[in-house]
């Protein structure tokens, strides 16, 4: 059952549409990363469910209740929707456990509720600081515990982590990831940072010229993209030409198997995406040398190596260009090799055919 | 089931009912309407009077050659003061927001409390003493003395407001102190400068009181002068029509030097505080010129006062006319503060949170009035009460409806500087989390406004404490508040008669003046609280 829904959404700004019939479905209890560039309508999205906008076209609806089909429509606070805006927006005015009791009755606001929440994002100790006196972390995290104190049915996080420092980030993340999981609540993130929605979200939806272009789970996107921009987008690639044949394809680093559904294509030739951890990368020894291609890969010559301490990338300059230009290749740290080296590429299929 | 389906669509069809007008805040709307309306009543009245005898006679009456004299006259005192002032109010709120200077809690007391003495009791002060003092010069000194608060307080408090962020990375990409304070500094609180500076402009065309001192002849003394004098109704309106216009090229000349720039802070992050400039060997400097600014601005209308008071006879005085023209004065302040602060509310939240043509027009309008000598809204509401509501004519609402369309655009002023502190994404959290609009007003907007609420209460108090020019021609007959008593004496030239007049309501309008400085300082230490 899915729990949050958007169906043919539109919505647009002094002319420009942002989003043109964006469809999207949040499974209950999940965490759904919203993938796209700035600009692409991200944080309208957000909006628009939260109920601070209203659809132009469409339907918003939250465990089978309409919150908004662009004639009917539900005011924020009726929507029982947590929003977690980019920087936090915390009440300057009000201490960190006065945001946080914000939502709840006069009573409670004081009271083993806030404590319990505070104890939760842990920063129970800076109950009484005021907004300005938190790092940025910290506010992220008040801001989090602010949202959930209502029991929220559903969650919206606005680029949580872009505004934190790398080191902090990936420590923030997790412990976000961990808290919302533990909680069981429903959650959109949007965020740009692909690197992110793959590690964090259980499904991940890209948004692109105002549609979900393709939403699944990390490794099915990551694996199976729906064109070559999306295959980028979410990581370095290598579009090499092929001739399918009975569910495999022929390219110039060998015969590989074609993955998926996809195997079944009704077309003779055409490309096929191969990530760059699926190349296999061997120095070639004198004996071998001016073998060209042979059964065991493609011949060539290491043109640049970009060293990341845990990978290496090398841009490999195959020996008879035609195929492709050139060949990025993830391997160890250990294997970053010299630029220069004779090398020969070999692929560990499945492959996937792209349009 | 289908029993459980029409329950769920009920709620629906509720919420279209009201929220199907793209959520326009009708409250808003009323009040902003309201304001607009109160407005216009005396510039309509105005065009009508002045209509009255037709066009030819308009256009003889402005064509005289005594026509060019005021125009020349308003024109370049307004320019030589409003240059002042600037200068004066910007770098004394950087000296005291930005600098190691010594007791800067007290001089950002000192350095508004001029705000509290009416510029006709500065003129007084002045010309008293030594009346050998008039004509443009005079007139120049003694209104740059009068007004340059109305440029430092909004300068001081955008100053303390900028990031210090900004400032350092500019130095950075290698510019010096001076270029970043002239290319970034100053273009953070250009709009509030720029506003400061209309306000004395504005201000400058609509004073009477210090210009019939000093004998230096502008627009509104000529229009007073035709009204007063003359009887001349249809004269005194055409020469305001002129007055009018001086003062929408003004508004034109901020809008056009990027004075609205400005609106609320892109989201709603923690800012930090600036460094103050250690000042060094030019300490002795700057608190010689505040001092003396002080002593020129503060001292001698203050001293001057004083010394009547002690001189001049004053016990003949019944003190029973003085306690009951305060009373009036402080009552008639309060409820027009209140009454123009609650429409400046709706006008500025319209602005600019339902930005459009018409919520834009409507604040305009209420920028309106300050172009507006009090003489002519005066005019107008007696021409309007007269004809249709004659119970009002001279009735204490009728004065007190005056003060509040007059000061409008200083309660305006306050109230959208304080809008700005309060981002709408911090209003649109509060409803995430289950609040009604109105709750969240209350709870989120109007705590993060209040301070800027109260500044505008306190402005429009001082001001209307301290109204001469429609105070003479439409308080109740037999009622004197202080400024009236005061002109009064001040005619007769019995100084020492006029003296404990002017000395209350120095003090009434002090004591706002001095919240206002106090606060001020209290936010530039407390930095993002507010």
């Amino acid at each position: 059952m899915s729990l949050l829904s958007v169906k043919g959404l539109w919505k647009g700004y002094a002319g420009q549409q942002v989003l043109q019939g964006l469809d999207l479905e949040v499974p209950a209890g999940s965490l759904t990363a919203v993938l796209g560039l700035s600009g692409c309508g991200k944080t309208t999205l957000l909006r628009v469910i939260a109920g601070f906008e209203r659809a132009e076209r469409g339907t918003v609806s939250l465990a089978g209740r309409t919150l908004d089909d662009g004639a009917t429509f539900m005011a924020p606070e009726r929507r029982r929707i947590g929003y977690v805006p980019q920087e936090g927006a915390l009440f300057p005015h009000l201490s960190v456990q006065d945001n946080v009791g914000f939502a709840l009755a006069r009573s409670e606001r004081r009271g083993k509720q806030v404590a319990r929440l505070l104890e939760m994002v842990g920063i129970a100790p800076l109950a009484t600081r005021m907004p300005n006196e938190l790092s940025g972390g910290e506010q992220q995290r008040v801001a989090l515990a602010r949202a959930l104190a209502p029991r929220p049915d559903a969650l919206l996080l606005d680029e949580p982590f872009s505004s934190l420092d790398a080191s902090l980030r990936s420590r923030v993340r997790e412990e976000v990831h961990g808290l919302l999981r533990g909680q069981g609540v429903t959650t959109v993130l949007v965020t740009h940072d692909q690197e992110e929605a793959l590690s964090l979200a259980d499904t991940v939806a890209v948004l692109r010229d105002g549609k979900i272009v393709q939403q699944g789970a990390p490794a099915d996107l990551y694996e199976q993209p729906s064109d070559e921009r999306l295959a980028r987008f979410l990581g370095a690639v290598n579009l090499v030409a092929a001739d399918f044949e009975d569910g495999s394809a022929r390219t110039a680093l060998g015969r590989l198997p074609v993955r998926g559904e996809r195997g079944a294509i009704g077309r003779a030739a055409g490309l096929v995406m191969i990530r760059p951890e699926q190349l296999e990368v061997r120095v070639r020894s004198e004996d071998t040398h001016g073998a060209g291609t042979s059964a065991a890969g493609l011949g060539g010559r290491v043109e640049q190596c970009r060293y990341y301490g845990h990978d290496a990338l090398l841009h490999i300059r195959p020996e008879h260009p035609g195929p492709t230009d050139l060949l990025l290749a993830r391997v160890h740290g250990a294997q970053a090799l010299p630029v220069g080296t004779e090398v020969t590429v070999a692929a560990r299929g499945p492959v996937t055919p792209l349009e | 089931m289908s029993m459980f389906a029409a329950a769920e669509q009920a709620p629906g069809r509720w919420t279209r009912a009201w929220s199907g007008r793209r959520r326009w805040p009708l409250v808003s709307i009323a009040g902003a309407s309201a304001a607009a309306a109160l407005v216009l009543l005396p510039l309509v009245f105005l065009v009508v009077q002045a209509q009255q005898s037709g066009w030819s006679e308009v256009q003889r009456l402005l064509l005289r050659h005594s026509v060019a004299v005021l125009l020349w006259n308003s024109v370049r005192l307004t320019l030589a003061c409003t240059v002042l002032c600037a200068i004066l109010g910007v770098g004394a709120a950087w000296c005291v927001e930005r600098t190691a200077l010594p007791a800067r809690r007290l001089w950002a007391v000192a350095l508004v409390l001029p705000l509290g003495i009416p510029d006709f009791v500065v003129g007084f002060g002045w010309v008293s003493l030594e009346p050998g003092l008039h004509g443009y010069l005079a007139a120049v000194m003694i209104m740059t003395l009068s007004l340059y608060p109305l440029v430092y307080l909004p300068a001081s408090t955008a100053l303390s407001k900028v990031d210090a962020g900004l400032e350092e990375t500019a130095r950075s990409l290698g510019l010096g102190p001076w270029e970043t304070f002239r290319r970034v500094t100053l273009r953070q609180i250009w709009p509030a400068v720029l506003g400061g500076c209309l306000l004395v402009t504005l201000g400058l065309l609509a004073e009477y009181g210090a210009f019939e001192i000093v004998q230096y002849q502008t627009f509104t003394v000529a229009i007073f002068t035709e009204f007063k004098l003359g009887f001349d109704t249809v004269a005194a309106c055409t020469l305001s029509l002129v007055l009018v216009l001086l003062s929408v090229m003004a508004l034109a000349g901020e809008l056009a030097l990027g004075g609205r720039s400005a609106s609320a802070r892109v989201g709603a992050g923690v800012r930090r505080n600036a460094a103050r400039v250690p000042l060094g060997r030019w300490t002795a400097v700057v608190l010689f010129a505040l001092g003396a600014l002080s002593a020129l601005a503060l001292g001698v209308p203050v001293g001057s006062l004083v010394y009547w008071v002690l001189h001049g006879g004053s016990s003949t005085l019944p003190s029973t006319s003085i306690l009951a023209a305060l009373a009036h004065t402080a009552a008639y302040s309060a409820a027009a503060a209140a009454i123009a602060t609650a429409l400046a509310v709706p006008v500025t939240a319209l602005a600019m949170r339902h930005r459009n043509r018409l919520t834009l027009l409507i604040e305009r309008l209420a920028y309106l009035p300050m172009a507006l000598p009090g003489l002519v809204i005066a005019l107008g509401l007696v021409s309007f009460s007269v004809r249709y509501a004659f119970s009002l004519y001279q009735s204490s609402l009728e004065l007190i409806i005056a003060y509040a369309i007059l000061f409008l655009p200083l309660a305006v002023v306050g109230v959208r500087s304080a809008m700005g502190q309060s981002s709408p994404r911090l209003e649109e959290v509060g409803r995430s989390l289950g609040h009604r609009p109105a709750v969240v007003w209350m709870r989120v907007t109007l705590p993060l406004i209040a301070p800027g609420l109260a500044a505008a209460f306190a402005l429009v108090f001082i001001s209307s404490a301290t109204e001469l020019t429609a105070t003479l021609l439409l308080r109740p007959t037999g009622v004197n508040t202080l400024a009236t008593q005061f002109w009064t004496y001040t005619t007769d030239f019995s100084y020492g008669a006029a003296a404990p007049y002017a000395g209350l309501m120095v003090a009434i309008s002090a004591i706002p003046a001095y919240v206002l400085g106090r606060r001020m300082s209290t936010l530039a230490r407390a930095g993002a609280q507010a």
